[in-house]
């Protein structure tokens, strides 16, 4: 008997993908035979990759593509998320080397497993079924775990990558739990098809997987009542780890959250728009309150990041095209603002020493003017304050969601931000107004890069915000 | 009695038994065994089932890799079993919640064919088996590098990832463990190994 064979599936779509698997196998084995003389070089490579990758992205046609059975679709939304991921990336292992180098925990793995995490999250964000994303997401998350604990002699750092993992694994367990009785009730894994089988009509086997889905995905992007891991993991982590933590995973697991509510769901929106309602209130409340108390600044980015993952969701909650839009323009501008707050964290430095706690930064608007100044800017776009990046970026999700009635949460929304200023301006009084301290070492080059590009970015923003929201636009155009 | 079904309540009640006596035996070593067993059991169902893939897979798995690993853990570890089980009865309430809670899950999946009956119409189409003369582990052969070579692909991916982590993660390389070197054993001669010293008398060296 010959079978016939069969067609291969189209594999131009993943070709980014395919770029970046090859890379992370090609780079292993040259840190595997070449020993640790090889780091340096498997970390340019490395930075390389991601940036040849996204070169492929932006250069991919603009048309909706679906292959691998259904499996794996890119569209217009994959291609703005994933080009963000990409970058973010690439900066975030390009910032890491100044901390590594002086930890002595330069090792070829590390720029891999971040190679391969983002491997992982392009597979999320691309993800067309329930399998692939779970895949994607498991290669993400496995990565994140191995690099949270990559200081394995440091207490802390192991103590961190085994809370992520065991509190990982649990989320993955509800998403796959979730997913399975998605399965069992619309006999697909397939988005559109679930969106078919559906019809509009949600059985409660249906309701019961989509909340243990959303569960899990709440895990991933560390929204209240799933977010107790998120404090602890960002300051034991290095900080090199925990600037990639904030960035790349978290817009990654955004986009793959906005994906499966919006094409495997669109039509009974009502049921996830109060899940997403209530935890968006949930991380936005948290967000604003829990910071106000904290002396480590890697554990206030922390509780930061759950607001802002709370803010972004009310753009999802409005569940429209603007509300998608705010979304994506969200999270952009927080991962460039994350990324030049984190270079400042980087920067903090005595020494060889490294130094966590708020008040070290006590009068560096005297010592390290140019620093504070970025610090500031970034603080004052955090907080919401007009006319920087990130008043805007809380204009679009607060408009969508007030377009979609949720008056409510939009009013609350805006209380919360007005909290949350609390402690983004203290970190401003304490940089001008507090007694200086000992000055920090110099910024790195790269660092004071990243610090000086992102606070353009942040400032000048209001000036020419037509290509972000434009690409926004038509990423969110391409999920209807 | 037809020969499948003496075969099934053989496997079966084998695999029950084995079941009950990994719970009750007072050696770890023991409950390992029987697990071994109650594995080997199940994959007889699977072979009545004709799910011969499965059944080879659970030989291959659980037995050759799990219930093994198992095996070295109880030995080296050497956990006092028996002084596990003294506080047995302070966890009854908990372990009895828990067993509510599963029989309340039972009696849901079984109730959601009455309160969902719809349900059973939509997974009409979800994959069919292979009805065309194939074997089991043929259809999955078939499709795994055709249809799902996405995900198998991105699996050998997660498995990488997890082999770098425990590398990574635990691997040590001690400056000074002295290792056995035979290409340097080898090359050694009597020029090499010995040094003669005139010793001159009544002085040492």
């Amino acid at each position: 008997m010959t079978a016939p064979l069969a067609a291969v599936p189209a594999l131009l779509p993943a070709l980014p993908e395919l770029v970046l698997a090859a890379g992370s196998l090609i780079l292993v084995l040259i840190g595997a035979l070449a020993g640790s003389g090889s780091t340096r070089f498997v970390q340019a490579m490395t930075v390389v990759v991601l940036l040849v990758a996204c070169g492929l992205v932006l250069g991919q046609s603009e048309t909706r593509e679906i292959t691998f059975h259904g499996a794996f679709i890119v569209d217009g939304f994959a291609r703005f998320m994933k080009v963000i991921v990409l970058l973010a990336s690439a900066l975030s292992l390009v910032m890491a080397q100044g901390f590594l180098n002086r930890h002595k925990a330069n090792a070829f793995e590390f720029p891999v497993l971040v190679l391969l995490s983002t491997l992982g999250m392009m597979v999320m964000i691309s993800a067309h079924d329930l399998i692939a994303l779970y895949l994607g997401l498991e290669l993400s998350s496995l990565a994140l775990y191995v690099i949270a604990a990559f200081r394995r002699d440091d207490l802390k750092s192991t103590e961190a990558g085994l809370k992520y993992f065991v509190l990982g694994a649990l989320s993955s367990g509800m998403l796959l739990y979730g997913a399975s009785l998605v399965y069992g009730f619309t006999g697909s894994v397939e988005f559109t098809a679930i969106a078919k089988a559906l019809n509009g009509h949600a059985s409660s086997g249906v309701i019961f997987g989509l909340a243990f889905l959303m569960a899990g995905l709440a895990f991933k992007i560390s929204a209240v009542p799933f977010h107790m891991w998120t404090p602890d993991v960002y300051e034991g982590s290095p900080t090199p780890v925990t600037t990639f933590f904030a960035s790349a995973p978290k817009l990654a697991a955004m986009a793959m959250t906005v994906r499966v509510v919006m094409t495997a769901f669109p039509d009974i929106a009502a049921q996830w728009q109060q899940i997403i309602v209530f935890i968006a209130l949930g991380s936005m409340g948290l967000g604003a309150f829990a910071a106000i108390g904290q002396t480590n600044i890697k554990r206030l980015l922390a509780y930061s990041s759950i607001g802002h993952i709370g803010f972004a969701l009310v753009g999802l909650a409005a569940g429209t095209i603007n509300g998608v839009q705010g979304v994506a323009i969200y999270m952009a501008l927080y991962v460039v603002m994350t990324l030049g707050a984190f270079a400042c964290v980087l920067g903090m430095r005595r020494g060889d020493h490294y130094v966590e706690t708020i008040d070290e930064l006590a009068g560096l608007g005297r010592t390290n003017p140019g620093m504070a100044f970025g610090m500031a800017m970034i603080m004052f776009s955090l907080a919401g304050i007009p006319p920087l990046a990130g008043f805007f970026a809380k204009w679009y999700v607060f408009v969508a969601a007030v377009e979609a009635k949720l008056y409510a949460l939009a009013v609350i929304g805006v209380l919360t931000s007005v909290v949350g200023a609390f402690y983004y301006l203290r970190i401003v009084k304490i940089m001008y107004f507090d007694e200086p301290k000992e000055a920090f070492a110099p910024l790195d080059g790269t660092l004071k890069t990243v610090l000086l590009a992102s606070t353009l970015i942040v400032f000048l923003f209001w000036l020419w915000p037509a290509p972000l929201v434009n690409a926004a636009l038509v990423a969110a155009q391409s999920l209807h | 009695m037809s020969v499948a079904a003496a075969f099934f309540y053989l496997f079966s009640g084998v695999a029950v038994a084995s079941a009950f006596m990994v719970v009750a035996s007072r050696n770890p070593v023991h409950s390992v065994l029987f697990l071994i067993l109650a594995f080997v059991n199940a994959a007889g169902l699977f072979l009545l089932l004709g799910a011969e893939f499965l059944a080879m897979i659970l030989i291959v798995v659980y037995v050759g890799a799990v219930a093994v690993l198992f095996l070295f853990v109880v030995m080296m570890l050497d956990v006092d079993f028996s002084e596990l089980r003294e506080g047995f009865l302070d966890y009854l309430p908990f372990g009895g919640l828990l067993g509510i809670v599963f029989l309340i899950e039972l009696v849901l999946v079984l109730g959601t064919y009455y309160t969902a009956p719809d349900a059973m119409h939509q997974t009409a189409q979800a994959a069919k088996a292979a009805h065309d003369g194939l074997s089991n582990t043929a259809a999955l052969g078939r499709v795994l590098y055709t249809e799902h070579v996405f995900y198998f692909q991105s699996a050998g991916m997660v498995l990488l990832v997890a082999m770098i982590g425990a590398i990574v993660l635990t691997l040590q390389h001690k400056p000074g463990v002295k290792r056995q070197d035979i290409g340097a054993q080898v090359a050694r001669n009597k020029q090499t190994a010995m040094e003669i010293k005139s010793v001159k008398p009544g002085q040492g060296l």
